[in-house]
């Protein structure tokens, strides 16, 4: 059974200007142990992905579809039910370790607050836990008496993480954990994130705009554009072969160095990711794709089969496909 | 595309630069006797950026490329060290800076707080116009300077950009406008700190072809400040890479990025994601602390070298530990800082393996 299904998600956020689609028609699924990437431009709809999974998202927002978190379906879960599963079934690491925590309460107490607000221990068998989750995100167990200031980015960042380890999850869900870190320091988080990921057997979701990070991390991605998945498939096929023209976009973005393809020669698409209230018709990636063709303003494509586990949302897929067989 | 052949007359030099930044002390303590901590942000750099030159200034935060940035652009002022610009020492008095500050234009990284979201686009242009007193240049009025500027920077026609404001642009455009400001003084350097860093993927490339444009089809020096080397392998003719206030590597982009001399260099490009990773080394604990530079060659403590006793085995190590260096010429305009880098080269059977 998948840790984490989703089945057709559609997200509208209620304005005064109406409501805002920002996911519309999302699939996914992680099995135990499987780390999945989900990947994709500001205004793609991802983080909204992420808020709707735990049910975060601000009131008289419409969702539908279906959240299946362990089999359990997430969006008609009791409140009760909900706080429990939250921490317990998926945890998240958010971006910005810097403001996700209380500045004038010290970190041992903020881990230990989870760990004894769902019931898994008492106050004193907590901070022994705290301890160790310390010790296993590669910090002294001493420093659990630190206050948010006192440490650096990186290491708030392992707090972050220790914290979404608390309540031991069998989700964890990261939302550009790197993104405001340093070169160096992020490899290093990487690493961590890697390293307890496969000790634990957790399954994880991985969102980030850098594609190259995934690549590195991720077992499948999956890319976001204007509120669908427009490919999905084994990260390394995914990056290194794309079938989708946006993917390919996206990949040539994070170039790798000794490439002469991208020697003096920076690759990019024209135009700006659309806005979620003025998705173009038909395929909505088609006023920037190098490669349209007349019917891409009017069908709206769907995630066609492209190659071995992997589906691609292009009406060039099946004409591909057909002609070399 | 035949090899850019800058002009070799270099537009901007730099000469034993020193910024540093003194911290502040308590009353009480600074009765008791204690030290402000002084900040050696840029400690000795030597630099120079030839005219119609990209280089690209790399290095973790807090090595010190955006102060030195920020002090060729007169913005911070050196404590030793002197700039030279064409040729010229650069004075300090209000009149040589302000000419100067026209012709070196810096574009920053987060377009959304460079521009001022109640001017509207043609204002923000033209700012620097009238800041500078131009009213008319090529026999062009200021309309028709801001017009060009922004059809340069590729926001055509220009006309329908003059009434918007920065919020009805998107992130891409407003790089654009704010790379138009910058063209409008037709400078001669333009100097760009983290210039795609804040927008989106999909929208870097373009910019970045844009900048390449402005230096093949005006000759405009760029210095760009970033931390992330796959850029710069995108776009540069040379990298310089900074640590701790100094240079520690510089060459061409080639050269640095493939065949490093450094190992801070080889560090910085073991950490540049890509498939398959995450087996590499990492150079462990945060980004150093100008407050405290080690004594020696000021990476020693850090340096993989010395924890696989390569340096040791080169007979260096004492050397690393006890004295500092300055920038050595390795291979034909290829520098590094390194004790064991000049060790190898000076060995009789030329060392390959770096």
């Amino acid at each position: 059974m998948s840790v984490l299904s989703v089945r057709d998600l559609q997200v509208s956020y209620k304005t005064q200007a109406g409501p805002i689609p920002a996911v519309r028609g999302v699939s996914l699924d992680i099995d135990p142990g499987e780390v999945l990437g989900l990947a994709g431009e500001s205004g793609c709809g991802k983080s909204t992905v992420v808020n709707a999974i735990l049910r975060l998202l601000p009131a008289g927002t419409t969702v539908s579809g279906e959240v299946l978190l362990n089999g359990e379906d997430v969006l008609s879960m009791k409140p009760g039910r909900l706080r429990a599963v939250r921490w317990t079934g998926a945890s998240v690491v958010f971006q910005g370790a810097m403001h996700a925590m209380n500045p004038v309460q010290r970190i041992g107490d903020q881990l230990a607050e989870a760990i004894v607000l769902h019931g898994q221990a008492g106050e004193k068998e907590a901070l022994v836990r705290v301890g160790n989750l310390l010790e296993q995100v590669g910090m002294p167990p001493r420093r659990l008496r630190d206050y948010p200031h006192e440490l650096s980015g990186g290491q708030k960042q392992r707090v972050m993480i220790a914290m979404a380890l608390a309540c031991s999850p069998s989700l964890v869900i990261a939302d550009e954990p790197t993104t405001a870190l340093d070169v160096m320091v992020q490899a290093q988080v990487l690493t961590l994130l890697n390293k307890l990921q496969r000790e634990l057997g957790l399954a994880m979701l991985f969102i980030t705009h850098d594609l190259s990070v995934l690549v590195e991390v991720c077992d499948r991605l999956a890319i976001m554009y204007a509120g669908r998945i427009v490919e999905e498939g084994p990260s390394t096929p995914v990056f290194e072969t794309p079938a989708h023209p946006y993917t390919e976009a996206l990949a040539a973005a994070f170039p790798a160095i000794g490439d002469q393809r991208f020697r003096r020669a920076p690759s990019g698409l024209g135009g700006d990711p659309p806005q979620p209230e003025s998705v173009p018709e038909g395929c909505s990636f088609h006023p920037r794709c190098p490669l349209a063709f007349d019917e891409c303003p009017t069908i709206v494509p769907e995630l066609y089969e492209a190659g071995e586990a992997r589906r691609a949302a292009c009406l060039l897929v099946p004409k591909r496909e057909a002609v070399a067989p | 595309m035949t090899e850019t052949a800058p002009g070799d007359a270099p537009v901007l030099e730099v000469r034993g630069l020193h910024v540093s930044f003194e911290g502040r002390v308590g009353l009480g303590a600074g009765m008791a006797g204690k030290k402000a901590t002084r900040s050696r942000a840029v400690d000795g750099v030597d630099l120079t950026l030839l005219r119609g030159e990209v280089l690209a200034l790399a290095g973790e935060s807090g090595c010190g490329k955006t102060t030195l940035a920020r002090t060729i652009m007169g913005l911070e002022r050196p404590k030793q060290g002197e700039i030279r610009f064409e040729g010229e020492k650069l004075g300090t008095s209000a009149k040589i800076l302000r000419e100067y500050r026209r012709r070196v234009q810096i574009v920053f990284q987060d377009p959304t707080a460079a521009l001022n979201p109640r001017q509207t686009i043609y204002e923000s242009v033209a700012e620097g116009l009238r800041i500078h007193g131009i009213t008319n240049q090529d026999g062009l009025t200021e309309e028709k300077l801001v017009a060009r500027a922004l059809a340069r920077s590729g926001l055509r026609p220009p006309e329908r950009f003059f009434l918007v404001y920065p919020h009805e642009l998107s992130g891409g455009q407003r790089q654009r406008v704010v790379i138009a400001g910058a063209l409008v003084l037709e400078p001669e350097i333009i100097v760009a700190d983290e210039p795609v860093s804040s927008l989106d993927a999909s929208v870097r490339g373009e910019i970045l072809k844009l900048l390449l444009g402005l230096r093949d089809d005006f000759g405009i020096a760029m210095l760009v400040v970033t931390h992330d080397l796959g850029l710069a392998w995108t776009i540069a003719d040379r990298v310089a890479v900074m640590y701790l206030g100094r240079i520690v590597e510089i060459g061409p982009a080639e050269d640095v990025l493939t065949k490093p001399l450094h190992p801070y260099t080889k560090a910085l490009l073991e950490v540049v994601p890509e498939a398959g990773g995450l087996s590499r080394p990492i150079l462990s604990g945060e980004a150093p602390d100008p407050t405290h530079i080690p004594e020696g060659c000021r990476f020693h403590p850090r340096c993989p070298e010395i924890v696989s006793s390569a340096a040791a085995n080169a007979g260096v190590e004492a050397r690393c530990r006890g004295e500092d260096l300055a920038l050595i010429e390795l291979r034909p305009g290829h520098f590094a800082a390194c004790h064991l880098a000049a060790a190898r080269r000076d060995d009789v059977v030329p060392s390959t393996s770096t």
